[in-house]
């Protein structure tokens, strides 16, 4: 195993995060009944001509951006040709020749670059069905509810080095995508997919090895342990002194292991060639800085910004940017703060008390009753001392049940600060005397003892009251008796 | 009646709209038996439309085609009707929506007839392709009407209808409209929205009118002509009102060019006099004749037969039986019923077609075949752009020969030779007008082709309009 090299190269689909399809105007909602959003263009009727979604064009500008790619400033569809019924004209509309960005690259957060090879546009097919729940039909039915879908597809450079490498640059070019919008990149709903070229060579060796494309993978622990398979199935194979096929192969997640699907001889002629339906897309430089200006703020950005300007530590940083929820959520409630303490307490509440809540009950940040602004009071009560952590802790979770601003929750239950300090300075001397002996070590010089007093002020208050004046007042009260 | 007649007719309330189709359909049933040059009548609806165009005139009167009957070739669709292309893989389809065109002219209130008969998608130049049967030529019914739109210029010529639209990939309209001796004109490229027309070449097809004057094709074009954002190949141009001040035309300087290619062997002696004979009378009038040189002419049939075949071979892929259409379901697998439906559904020329665009664009041939015939495209491009800096129109004969007899020609290259003069047009995307010339000694009609640039289809009227007068004067003066 040592003295192999293994060299990936990834192909990621990702569904554009547009309204309608990318050459008709029907919907992209993914819960619709099949074939409820279709209509003659995308189910290829005679005589329809596709029509391009704008929306789509502009993503996948800012897709090819941000993968800092070449952008052709003269774009072209191109017609790819092979029969199969869920593609409905029998031709997919893609890019051949000048796809919309080339050449570019992903800088992981390792500082390593994964070199972009290019980053086009198609639509998508339909979807065949088999099944109706488990019973296998003796026919096929066709919903074409997928079909025109505008789909980027991003092919790296043959630049990745081990499965994990896979799984950190899959993850992080997710994060961008999603931060900058152009895709929900939800593996689930099938808006995220990647196939995937690997070969070895022994380590030194310059000529790359034999290709195996591996495909089928439908989550990024089944990529790991897809690649990690093939790459140790290659390696033995060599060993034996065996040669490696030119095919693809797809990965059989309950087998564990990748098994031969069409050998590369077989390999469809596409017969690509412009789409004649279709005039050439120009880019000029008002255009393009048009699009880009739009483009939100990008992961590695906004991590630096938490570090260096809100004085987060690293790793809340990390957790925030991996989580754009969250991070959103938490941008939400420093909206127009600048104090710092205001920004760690903020990030506290969210990441120790927030996501534990929400994991724990499979919510997501927009099924929450609570909004950013009543965390933001919250914060705001807690910093400036008019609630202590204890009642914080109390009324956090009525807030997340009722989604109600914290002051209006404390006064329902009856638990506001008190503010009579009058009724402090009684309580307190009532905690004095009975607490004598730790009264008495106090006076002997053990200061620290103080904490104790305090401690059972607060317990007699339930948490009412605010314990640094609690703490004022008791030291007031024994230093001024005998 | 010319349209211009009929919507007087119908506005000043001197005749009845359902009156109008009422004659129409009566002359179908009457004559078109032997001609054969619908696939489709819709009787009923037809009538529906007229009475309902009597009962609403007040509202109606400013339609520029209240009341008139038109043809439609069957390979642009009409919601709710039966679209065949004439294949049999389309028989019994069923247009789920209107072209755009159909749109158009509903809205202006003219009233669709019926579908016409046509090549098997538009592959030929006789019609004889038809799964329906052929269409026979009206001025001599052993004769071929043209092709591929044989149908639509057939039904004008016949008399069933004023007008009718048809498709002109390479001379499909144009070439049928000199066989039938009506006008038909071919837009230029993107002038016409594409948007429900069954694509045979998307980089070559455009719609257009077919009349029995200029003025009625004009504002045919009117109507159906601009820009649509269902067809981005569609040209955002504004579309001048064609029929207004159309007789507005100085012929005084204009200057016409006669391509020496168009006038060499092969070319049927009888129309090559006829067509000079009118350019000597426009000389009389005070135009410019000259020569010019149209040098990648020869070249043009070829770079068609690739180009074409090509976008058409990818456009037909979609008729599989799965989804639409004909389909032959008795194979094993998918593969087979694949193949089986495409046997049977498409005839011969078609799978020829299919065939030798398949291989234009395989990989080891494209760059042979599909790309060097574009490469020479753009030459042919060029060289009409180099003849119009020095003309203002060109004039050519529509078709080397008059029609020939049905089952004349068998053989597939004759047959695609006859596109000759009307193919390089189509490869440039100009507009080219059939305007027709006369007869020859047996009768039968000579064509004339006027040529313009781009968008020159006003200008190209105007000509039209002024070469149909003095040519009305001189049968006049000359009986
Ligand atoms: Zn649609």
């Amino acid at each position: 195993m040592m003295d192999w090299e293994v060299v990936i190269g990834l192909e990621v689909h990702v569904q554009l995060k547009t309204k309608s399809k990318m050459f008709c105007s029907c919907s992209t909602d993914f819960d619709s009944l099949p074939n409820e959003n279709i209509c003659p263009i995308c189910t290829g009727q005679p005589g329809v001509l596709p029509k391009i979604n704008r929306r789509a064009i502009e993503l996948a500008l800012i897709a090819s951006k941000i993968l800092n790619c070449k952008i052709n400033r003269i774009s072209r569809f191109a017609r790819k040709n092979y029969f199969y019924p869920d593609l409905p004209k029998n031709y997919q509309i893609s890019q051949y020749e000048e796809p919309i960005g080339y050449d570019g690259y992903l800088e992981l957060p390792s500082g390593k670059r994964i070199g972009i090879m290019r980053v086009h546009q198609e639509e998508d097919t339909g979807k065949l069905l088999h099944y109706i729940g488990s019973r296998k039909l003796d026919y096929s039915l066709i919903d074409f509810n997928r079909s025109g879908i505008p789909l980027l597809e991003i092919v790296s450079k043959p630049d990745i080095r081990s499965p994990e490498e896979a799984v950190e640059y899959l993850t992080f070019l997710r994060l961008n995508l999603i931060y900058a919008g152009i895709s929900d990149c939800d593996m689930e709903k099938g808006s995220l997919r990647c196939d995937a070229n690997l070969s070895v060579r022994r380590k030194g060796e310059k000529e790359l090895g034999v290709k195996v494309e591996v495909k089928n993978m439908n989550s990024f622990k089944s990529v790991k342990d897809a690649l990690s398979y093939e790459a140790r199935r290659q390696i033995k194979l060599l060993e034996k002194g065996e040669k490696i096929i030119q095919e693809t192969r797809l990965w059989d997640e309950r087998g564990g292991v990748t098994k031969s699907m069409r050998r590369k001889e077989y390999a469809h002629d596409y017969r690509y060639f412009p789409d004649p339906d279709l005039v050439e897309l120009e880019f000029d430089e008002e255009f393009l800085n048009e699009v880009f200006s739009k483009i939100p703020e990008l992961p590695l950005e906004r991590r630096r910004r938490y570090i260096d300007e809100l004085s987060l530590s690293e790793y809340e940083a990390d957790v925030f940017i991996s989580n754009k929820e969250a991070s959103d959520f938490f941008e939400e409630v420093i909206k127009g703060e600048n104090d710092k303490s205001f920004f760690k307490e903020a990030s506290s509440w969210i990441l120790n008390d927030l996501l534990g809540i929400l994991n724990e009950r499979k919510l997501s940040f927009n099924e929450l009753k609570l909004k950013p602004e009543h965390l933001k009071e919250l914060v705001k009560l807690k910093i400036s001392g008019k609630i202590t952590s204890k009642i914080g802790k109390e009324i956090f979770p009525v807030m997340l049940e009722k989604g109600e601003f914290p002051s209006k929750l404390l006064k329902e239950l009856d638990m506001e600060q008190i503010q009579d300090e009058d009724e402090i300075r009684r309580i307190c001397s009532c905690v004095l005397k009975e607490n004598q002996k730790v009264v008495e070590d106090y006076k002997k010089g053990k200061k620290q003892a103080i904490g104790r007093l305090v401690g059972e002020v607060m317990k007699k208050t339930r948490g009412r009251a605010n314990p640094r004046a609690v703490n004022e007042i008791l030291r007031n009260l024994l230093e001024s008796s005998p | 009646m010319s349209i211009k007649e009929i919507v007087e007719g119908i506005k000043n309330k001197k005749i009845k709209a359902k009156e109008v189709v009422e004659e129409c359909l009566k002359e179908i049933r009457e004559r078109d038996k032997g001609v054969n040059s619908f696939i489709t009548v819709f009787e009923e609806d037809a009538i529906k439309e007229g009475e309902l165009i009597d009962r609403n005139l007040e509202d109606l009167k400013d339609k520029k085609l209240l009341g008139v009957p038109i043809s439609i070739k069957d390979n642009i669709l009409v919601k709710g009707k039966r679209t065949t292309a004439g294949s049999k893989i389309l028989e019994n389809y069923i247009a789920t929506y209107d072209a755009t065109v159909v749109k158009r002219l509903k809205e202006e209130g003219a009233i669709i007839i019926g579908k016409t008969n046509m090549d098997e998608f538009a592959f030929g130049s006789s019609t004889e392709t038809s799964y329906f049967g052929p269409t026979r030529n009206p001025v001599d019914i052993e004769r071929v009407p043209g092709g591929s739109s044989g149908g639509s210029a057939a039904s004008v010529s016949a008399g069933f209808v004023p007008c009718s639209l048809g498709s002109d990939t390479g001379g499909s309209i144009r070439q049928p409209a000199s066989f039938c001796g009506v006008f038909g004109l071919k837009p230029t490229y993107g002038r016409v929205s594409r948007y429900g027309l069954i694509a045979f070449a998307s980089s070559l097809d455009q719609i257009g009118p077919f009349a029995k004057n200029t003025f009625d094709l004009a504002l045919i074009m009117e109507v159906i002509a601009g820009y649509d954002e269902y067809d981005s190949t569609s040209l955002n141009e504004e579309v001048p009102e064609y029929s207004k001040d159309i007789e507005n035309f100085d012929i005084k300087g204009v200057k016409i060019g006669l391509p020496d290619e168009y006038f060499e062997l092969g070319v049927d002696s009888e129309i090559k006099d006829r067509i000079l004979g009118i350019c000597k009378k426009l000389e009389e009038e005070g135009s410019i004749i000259e020569r010019i040189k149209l040098p990648h002419t020869k070249y043009a049939v070829s770079v068609y037969y690739i180009v074409a075949p090509s976008e058409a071979s990818s456009n037909l892929a979609r008729y599989d039986g799965v989804k639409y259409g004909y389909s032959n379901r008795n194979g094993k697998d998918l593969i087979e019923d694949y193949f089986l439906t495409r046997r049977d559904g498409f005839g011969e020329e078609a799978k020829r077609r299919i065939i030798i665009g398949t291989f234009a664009l395989s990989s080891g041939y494209y760059d042979a075949y599909y790309l060097k015939a574009q490469k020479v495209r753009t030459l042919i491009k060029r060289d009409f752009e180099e003849a119009f800096k020095k003309v203002d129109f060109i004039i050519t004969p529509t078709s080397p020969q008059v029609p020939f007899k049905i089952g004349e020609i068998l053989d597939p290259i004759s047959m695609y030779m006859q596109d000759v003069f009307t193919i390089p047009a189509s490869l440039a995307g100009i507009p080219g007008l059939n305007f027709p010339a006369g007869r020859n000694k047996d009768g039968l009609p000579i064509g004339l082709q006027i040529l313009g640039k781009k968008l020159s289809e006003r200008e190209i009227f105007c000509f039209s309009f002024f070469l149909e007068k003095i040519l009305e004067k001189e049968v006049m003066d000359h009986g």
